[in-house]
């Protein structure tokens, strides 16, 4: 009960921040919202007894991913965003395909439900297991993964360079 | 006790959220974070689903979807600043010519 509670709770301030960031007109109050979402995430990560995403979530993508949001839209100094006129296909067709389609697929989720619940912290995802895991079956995607971190500091910092 | 479906609803609701602001705002900066929006909503998905089958590798690949995701946001925002310095806009539809 404590628990469908809790989840309630951070999933209505993760649709309220994902809400809020689509509102909003200047990109720092987007910026600020989409760290209540992931933080909300986050909380819904220790709620399935994910400790340790939980804990990545926090420090990578709210710390580490939002402070370079942050800090670009501050470098180039963004204003609040210009209205255009969109095209009239998206307004007229788009939305009201997006709202049937989120719609059926909510409805379709809730009508397959057949009690098929998850117990609060069921899996206990420890840093000791996800790591025996990583090392061990994934050695391989983990060492392709920092060569593709290394190639993208290279490319980020070629592209982010000033011309001579 | 939660029914795994709640979780996925909450993903879904999360998705068309990032997918929505992916149309329809008009920031480049904006729409690069819709796009996270979409992965984070995606992972929550990957966990509720480890939970349920008992399987940690759901958790793994959720580590790989974020390592993934930080590089794609440091390259991501160099383009950005990039093409900021040459069409002094965020608006991508001011954004519409290969030539300068």
């Amino acid at each position: 009960m404590l628990h469908l509670a809790l989840f309630l709770i951070f999933g209505v301030i993760a649709v309220v921040g994902a809400i809020n960031l689509i509102a909003q007109t200047h990109p720092i109050n987007s910026a600020l919202s989409l760290v209540v979402v992931m933080g909300s995430l986050a909380a819904e990560y220790l709620l399935l007894g994910a400790e340790f995403l939980g804990a990545i979530q926090v420090i990578v993508y709210a710390g580490a991913i939002m402070v370079l949001f942050v800090f670009t839209i501050m470098l180039l100094n963004a204003g609040a965003e210009e209205q255009t006129r969109g095209s009239k296909v998206a307004i007229i067709i788009g939305i009201p395909g997006m709202v049937i389609g989120s719609v059926a697929v909510a409805w379709a989720l809730i009508r397959a439900h057949t009690g098929a619940e998850v117990p609060v912290g069921s899996l206990y995802g420890s840093a000791q297991g996800i790591g025996h895991l990583l090392f061990r079956d994934f050695l391989l995607p983990f060492e392709i993964t920092s060569v593709l971190i290394l190639i993208a500091i290279m490319g980020a910092v070629v592209l982010a360079r000033r011309e001579s | 006790m939660v029914p795994i479906s709640y979780y996925l609803v909450l993903s879904a609701i999360l998705f068309a959220c990032g997918v929505l602001g992916f149309l329809i705002k008009r920031n480049v900066i904006t729409i690069f974070m819709s796009i996270e929006l979409m992965l984070n909503a995606v992972n929550l998905s990957f966990v509720a689903f480890a939970s349920y089958w008992q399987a940690l590798s759901g958790q793994v690949f959720v580590f790989f979807v974020m390592v993934v995701a930080a590089a794609e946001a440091a390259v991501g925002l160099a383009i950005i600043i990039a093409v900021f310095r040459t069409r002094q806009t965020l608006n991508p539809d001011r954004v519409n010519l290969l030539k300068l």
